[in-house]
């Protein structure tokens, strides 16, 4: 028992040893949000078009999976993250819905003239509260929606291959079978 | 020469007291204005994560700040108006975690090392105290130390 005594601070060294090490895991991003809204309904939303585009209700979506990426023509990432996007649809096997944050639908229409249009249905959010509901601190941000209407994933930043490939895929298709 | 040394070290000082919430953010009513002030200063803007939103002059915090004053305004408490923001946003909105399990190692981690090291050093003290005092001279040592005491003086 003694001897067990002079192990105890060996013991709490290996256990904040370990904290530690697991804290500086460099996959580990510090500054990322956890979303509040995982497994939670997704907040209701009608969103007008773009020009005289139909636009985007939460309604659309409902009994299907759906993935929807918040994004804007002047966030330099999103242009990274777009060709990403053109082929989306096609490889995930669930429709793409995009909703412009805080943009002028103008700019947007440039932006996807000129890029492409990846989206099944936009939505302009152009004062940013239905981001806000959604939990949206920066674009790009993109959200996995259940059958049920359920918020089940979300990207922060853009989407990077690896993520489509090892996380978005997987999620989409396991629960489009349930 | 001095003077202008002292001035500009008054504003220094002074620099980090100027707000981010803009004049036009403000509510009409003075003391609904100040409740918002108080729960903005308690909560964190999500783009610059260091400060609060009523620090920060970052576009979504000065959103949230408005959004605040909507929901005070409207006639939320302040539990509600920050329960709104954490729906969304999570606790990580808020600057003073709550104290929930997920935080109990954050809040009573240190209370708890504190009586840990306590403990320890009461055990410590304890046994030395308790350790036997050293035996008393013995008669030969005794006239010894009277001799050497002699010589010296």
């Amino acid at each position: 028992m003694r001897r067990l005594l002079f192990l105890l601070p060996v013991a709490v060294f290996v256990a904040i040893a370990v904290y530690f090490l697991l804290a500086l895991n460099p996959n580990r991003d510090p500054q990322l949000v956890p979303s509040a809204l995982i497994d939670k309904p997704a907040p209701e939303f009608d969103l007008a078009g773009i020009g005289t585009a139909p636009g985007l209700a939460l309604a659309a979506f409902k009994g299907q999976v759906a993935i929807v990426n918040f994004f804007a023509s002047w966030c330099e990432p999103c242009k990274d993250e777009h060709p990403l996007l053109m082929g989306l649809q096609k490889q995930v096997g669930a429709p793409l819905y995009g909703i412009a944050y805080k943009d002028k639908p103008a700019d947007t229409e440039h932006f996807l003239t000129e890029l492409g249009d990846p989206y099944k249905a936009i939505g302009v959010d152009e004062n940013g509260r239905t981001a806000i509901d959604f939990g949206v601190y920066g674009v790009p941000e993109t959200y996995v929606i259940d059958k049920e209407g359920r918020i089940r994933q979300r990207f922060v930043g853009p989407l990077s291959e690896r993520d489509i490939a090892q996380e978005l895929l997987p999620l989409v298709r396991q629960l489009q079978q349930s | 020469m001095k003077r202008l040394l002292a001035l500009t070290l008054l504003l220094i000082l002074l620099a980090p007291a100027a707000f981010a919430v803009e004049p036009s953010e403000r509510l009409a009513d003075p003391a609904l204005e100040a409740r918002a002030r108080a729960l903005s200063e308690e909560l964190r803007c999500l783009v610059c994560q260091n400060e609060t939103i009523d620090e920060s002059s970052a576009p979504l915090a000065h959103d949230l700040r408005v959004l605040l004053r909507q929901r005070i305004a409207a006639g939320d408490s302040d539990a509600q108006a920050v329960k709104f923001l954490t729906d969304r946003y999570g606790d990580f909105v808020l600057l003073k975690p709550p104290v929930e399990p997920a935080t109990y190692v954050l809040w009573f981690g240190p209370i708890a090392v504190l009586l840990l090291a306590a403990g320890g050093a009461l055990i410590y003290l304890r046994r030395r105290k308790a350790a036997a005092p050293a035996a008393p001279l013995s008669a030969a040592e005794q006239r010894r130390i009277e001799r050497l005491l002699q010589e010296d003086g």
